[in-house]
């Protein structure tokens, strides 16, 4: 559609998170006129409001995996195109930390233990690199890690990047490929024509275009509802919590494998699991919780306890290190826990790029190679049907969704795998998206 | 009836009479505050293992102040916390009625393990008070240039004096009583240096100030530290500021230049002087993260953001007053007028109390000195001409200004929150406390204003006010379940039960100590 045809195509992205940036910067390079779009400022909204791990660790066999897979093998030669592209780009680069540091998964218990080894022999039959560590391996890797694991998994191709700075490079990337940033701008509302989508309603006027894009994370539904084309997006919260910068301690990503089911009460459906990991300035991030209370941002003390307490039974040593900052945001989820990628059949024009959940900023390359093939008709890097607009869970016509707390396990088909330590009421697929 | 649980945060002039108005409403009160003594920035009480003989010699208002002290500390209904900090404030649910859940930290802030507290009470009164702001020129990081509160409290506190040759330099009234505390620790000071020029500062106090100051209780203070000055040959001069330290190691020199009232240097007017200590203040920065943290809403004004209240110190989260230094600058007896009005509302006190016209009187003078301070002393805007490309403006995180800059012109990565990541200004130990206000100033200079300087649903418009974690805490401390609170007191919100001890509440109408 784009470029091939002339005249160019005109695109419209909806929001300038990470995943907006990445399908801007596809389509530019593929030839279209694209105009980005943010009510706020650019990667303001979850994208610098969450971490940025670049997992396989955490994902078991089917279409996330092979998405993840896609993502993961495009991180550094997209890096390295931006770095080459423009004078800023090596900084930018820079900038954006990558660090494939590879990933540690442990077990502290033995019920955890047998289902981790369940699980990485799934990955493995997929092609996921995963090697058990012995103690004397685990303990060279990180010197600091809790002695009471029963088992202990390197993934060597996880990785690491600081996730504003890594839309920062794309979108510059993007508009050093002709495409147009505008911030402070936000969608209201459609103008159609024979069930065509031809127009937007902004707060900064009309923008006509011929394909739009919703990549509006968490807030992807809003604009879709105003769009009059729903699509089942929510908001689930999580935090972080930042220590002051620490000598070195911490050396791979590693996070726990014993999910224990919603710590909390009430129905927000608590859950928290320990990734902990370090960062260039020196401080170690530690995530994170995972509760569905709307778009509700109120500190909730407990959660932050239970994080930390969490992080301390991997590394005891962490008791008396100080936490100077906590944050958290909204992961975009689909209540069937697969992002949602592709051309809307209600509505000609329009397509949504979102629904990441726990792991947008990794999946942002591969969603947005994914996108661009399907609009410009070139043959898909995977299988694009898993991820397709027009399933249940989508349009909201699945019913209730399968996301309550507690809701026991969903069995360990490919869409709802099981990872590590699965026991009965532990994660669902969503539980686990950026880690655990 | 029973009595509202008054929980008061900070023990600085506001606090101490806001616990005791509350106590005089019929409440049960908790004073807490992170130091180990009670008496704020204003009464910086010796550490007893110092035992200065004499501190009320270095103290105005000594003798009510400990009289309070001792009334407060002997009290029935009053239950003292001294190290406990406030890390988190926690809004209730909607539909649940009162204040934020207060989350505190107690114990030594550098002993191994603090116990950490939830308390739910009917009413909050917030008294942080305020921090003194810097901003930033070449050689400003090196080590003897101190803020004047440090080495007042250095003077006061530890009786330390800072250096022989010291320059006092900046602006606000608070610069007399720094280089005060100074000769009275002992230091040499070379001169006080006001930025602004004598005809803002006769503009900006108006016409008969020292009526106004009198009714403060602060003619005497002023004259006492003016005579000091004198007594100890202290020039006092104004237009003249520190565009530049410098030094090897520390600091040994200092670059002083005439100042246009924009604070634009007058070009050929620097000189050099040598110098082994420098205390700079421009004023100070209300410690807004926990009236942020409860949702009450901020007043913008000349000399900054702060508290917004109205005639009752009642902000507009619900079930909160504030008083002192977060709600506007004006000394502390301004501030102990506000925490007497706040605490005894606060309590539920009868609104026709025979000593509340007076307070009121006394509060809205401190606000009227508020405002002539803030027009007296302004920042002035031609500032950022002492900066350079290296000088640092984010001492935490060593940014220096050419990275502020750089940030602001990356169209791609000029979001509030994203620069700041870029840059890292802000994110150290200090959290923005001490850069916070100037990046803010210096973006909004480099940029406009910002788009994303609102909220979006569920995502809080980036501002330098906003910690959620009030207080550094340790992860062992965090993850420990919260002890029970102090006999008598709620942790869940539940209605209160305690019974009144002593009927008969009387409001004491003056505000002192
Ligand atoms: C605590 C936490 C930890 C996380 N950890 C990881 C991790 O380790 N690894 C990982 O890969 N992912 C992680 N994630 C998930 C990841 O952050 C998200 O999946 C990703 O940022 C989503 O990007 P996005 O571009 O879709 O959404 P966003 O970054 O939210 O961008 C959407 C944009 O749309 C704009 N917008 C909304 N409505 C409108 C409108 N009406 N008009 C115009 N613009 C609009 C918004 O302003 C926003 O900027 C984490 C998330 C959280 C909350
Ligand atoms: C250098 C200097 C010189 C001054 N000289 C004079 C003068 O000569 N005359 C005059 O009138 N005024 C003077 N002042 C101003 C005066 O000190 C203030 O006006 C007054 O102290 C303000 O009172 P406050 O109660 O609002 O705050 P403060 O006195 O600052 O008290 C606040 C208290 O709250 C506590 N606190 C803060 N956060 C927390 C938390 N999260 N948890 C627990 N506790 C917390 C602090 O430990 C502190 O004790 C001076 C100030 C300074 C810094």
């Amino acid at each position: 559609m784009c470029g091939t045809r002339s005249p160019v195509a005109r695109a419209v992205v909806v929001g300038a998170g990470i995943v907006g940036a990445a399908c801007a910067r596809e389509l530019a390079r593929a030839g279209c006129a694209v105009t980005l779009v943010d009510r706020g400022g650019a990667a303001s909204g979850t994208t610098a409001h969450g971490e940025g791990n670049i997992l396989l660790s955490d994902k078991s066999p089917g279409p996330e995996l092979e998405l993840a897979r896609l993502s993961r093998a495009l991180w550094p030669p997209v890096l390295a195109e931006i770095a080459g592209s423009t004078p800023r780009g090596a900084a930018l680069v820079r900038a954006v930390e990558w660090e494939p540091k590879g990933g540690l998964v442990v077990a502290t218990t033995e019920a955890g233990a047998a289902g981790l080894a369940r699980f990485a022999a799934g990955q493995r039959a997929a092609a996921v690199r995963c090697e058990p560590l012995d103690p004397a391996q685990t303990a060279a890797a990180e010197p600091f890690l809790t002695r009471a694991h029963r088992a202990v998994l390197h993934y060597p191709e996880d990785a690491q990047v600081q996730p504003a700075a890594a839309a920062t490079a794309l979108l510059a990337d993007a508009r050093a490929a002709g495409a147009r940033l505008r911030t402070g701008c936000e969608v209201l509302g459609a103008r159609t024509r024979g069930g065509r989508l031809t127009a937007l309603h902004t707060t900064a006027g009309l923008l006509e275009a011929d394909l739009f894009v919703n990549a509006a994370g968490p807030w992807a539904g809003s604009v879709a509802a105003r769009l009059g084309a729903p699509v089942d997006v929510r908001p689930r919260r999580g935090d972080v919590l930042v220590t002051t910068p620490q000598p070195p301690t911490v050396f791979h990503k590693v996070y726990d494998a014993d999910y224990v089911g919603a710590v909390g009460s009430d129905d927000s459906g608590l859950q928290t699991s320990a990734v902990v990991e370090s960062t260039r300035a020196g401080s170690l991030l530690l995530g994170s919780s995972r509760r569905r209370v709307g778009f509700d941002d109120r500190l909730r003390p407990e959660v932050l306890a239970a994080i930390a307490a969490k992080a301390i039974r991997l590394f005891p040593a962490l008791a008396a290190v100080p936490v100077m900052r906590a944050y958290g945001g909204f992961r975009p989820y689909v209540p069937d826990h697969l992002p949602v990628i592709g051309a809307d059949p209600r509505l000609a024009g329009l397509w949504h790029a979102g629904g990441h959940e726990g792991a947008g900023i990794g999946l942002s390359l591969g969603t947005a190679r994914l996108l661009r093939a399907l609009i410009l008709g070139t043959p898909a890097p995977l299988d694009p049907e898993p991820f397709r607009v027009d399933r249940p869970a989508v349009l909201g016509t699945a019913g209730p969704a399968r996301d309550g707390a507690g809701a026991p396990g969903h069995g360990s088909s490919p869409e709802h795998p099981q990872h590590p330590g699965g026991t009965a009421q532990s994660a669902t697929p969503a539980e686990r998206k950026e880690g655990p | 009836m029973t009595a509202r649980h008054v929980l008061v945060v900070g023990a600085g002039p506001a606090g101490l009479a806001a616990a005791r108005s509350a106590l005089a409403a019929g409440a049960e009160v908790v004073l807490v505050d992170s130091a180990e003594e009670m008496g704020g920035q204003y009464h910086r009480v010796p550490p007893a293992a110092f035992g200065a003989a004499h501190p009320e010699r270095l103290q105005h208002h000594w003798a009510p102040f400990t009289r309070l002290r001792r009334e407060l500390r002997a009290h029935p209904r009053c239950t003292w916390w001294p190290e406990t900090a406030v890390w988190a404030l926690e809004p209730r649910d909607p539909g649940e009625q009162g204040p934020p859940r207060v989350h505190l930290l107690h114990g030594p802030a550098d002993g191994s393990g603090r116990t950490r507290h939830v308390l739910a009470p009917d009413a909050l009164v917030l008294a942080p008070g305020a921090h003194d702001r810097v901003l930033p020129f070449p050689g400003w990081e090196l080590p003897g240039v101190f803020t004047a509160g440090a080495a007042q409290a250095l003077a006061k506190g530890e009786r330390i004096a800072v250096g022989e040759r010291v320059l006092v330099a900046g602006s606000g009234p608070f610069l007399l009583p720094v280089a005060g505390s100074l000769l009275e620790a002992g230091a040499g000071v070379r001169a006080v240096l006001e930025a602004n020029p004598a005809r803002t500062l006769a503009r900006g106090w108006g016409s008969r100030p020292w009526q106004l100051a009198a009714h403060l209780g602060k003619t005497g203070e002023l004259r006492d530290y003016a005579g000091q000055l004198l007594r100890h040959r202290v020039p006092y001069r104004t237009g003249r500021a520190v565009v530049e330290a410098r030094g090897t190691g520390r600091v040994e020199e200092v670059v002083t230049a005439r100042l246009r009232p924009d604070w634009s240097v007058v070009p050929g007017s620097s000189r050099t002087l040598a110098v082994d200590a420098l205390c700079v203040s421009h004023g100070f920065s209300p410690q807004l993260e926990l009236p942020v943290a409860a949702g009450c809403a901020l007043l913008p004004s000349p000399a900054g953001e702060f508290v917004r209240v109205d005639g009752e110190q009642r902000t507009s989260a619900e079930g909160v007053w504030a008083a002192g230094e977060i709600t506007g600058i004006a000394g502390a007896p301004a501030a102990r007028a506000e925490g007497a009005l706040a605490g005894w509302y606060a309590a539920g006190g009868d609104r026709t109390a025979r000593a509340l016209p007076r307070l009121h009187q006394v509060r809205d003078q401190g606000r009227d000195f508020a405002a002539r301070l803030a027009r007296a002393h302004p920042i002035g805007a031609a500032w950022p001409g002492w900066l350079r490309p290296d000088t640092l403006v984010c001492r935490c995180e060593e940014t220096d200004y050419a990275a502020l800059c750089a940030a602001a012109r990356e169209e791609s990565g000029a979001a509030a929150r994203t620069a700041r990541l870029a840059t890292r200004a802000g994110l150290g130990p200090c959290q923005a406390r001490i850069c916070g206000p100037t990046v803010g100033e210096l973006r909004a200079r480099l940029r406009g204003s910002a788009p994303d300087a609102r909220d979006a649903e569920g995502l809080a418009a980036p501002s330098s006010h906003r910690r959620p974690l009030a207080q550094p805490l340790r992860l062992g401390e965090l993850a420990r379940a919260p002890a029970p609170p102090p006999p008598g007191h709620r942790a869940d919100g539940g209605p209160g039960s305690v019974p009144p001890r002593d009927p008969g509440p009387e409001l004491p109408d003056d505000p002192a100590p």
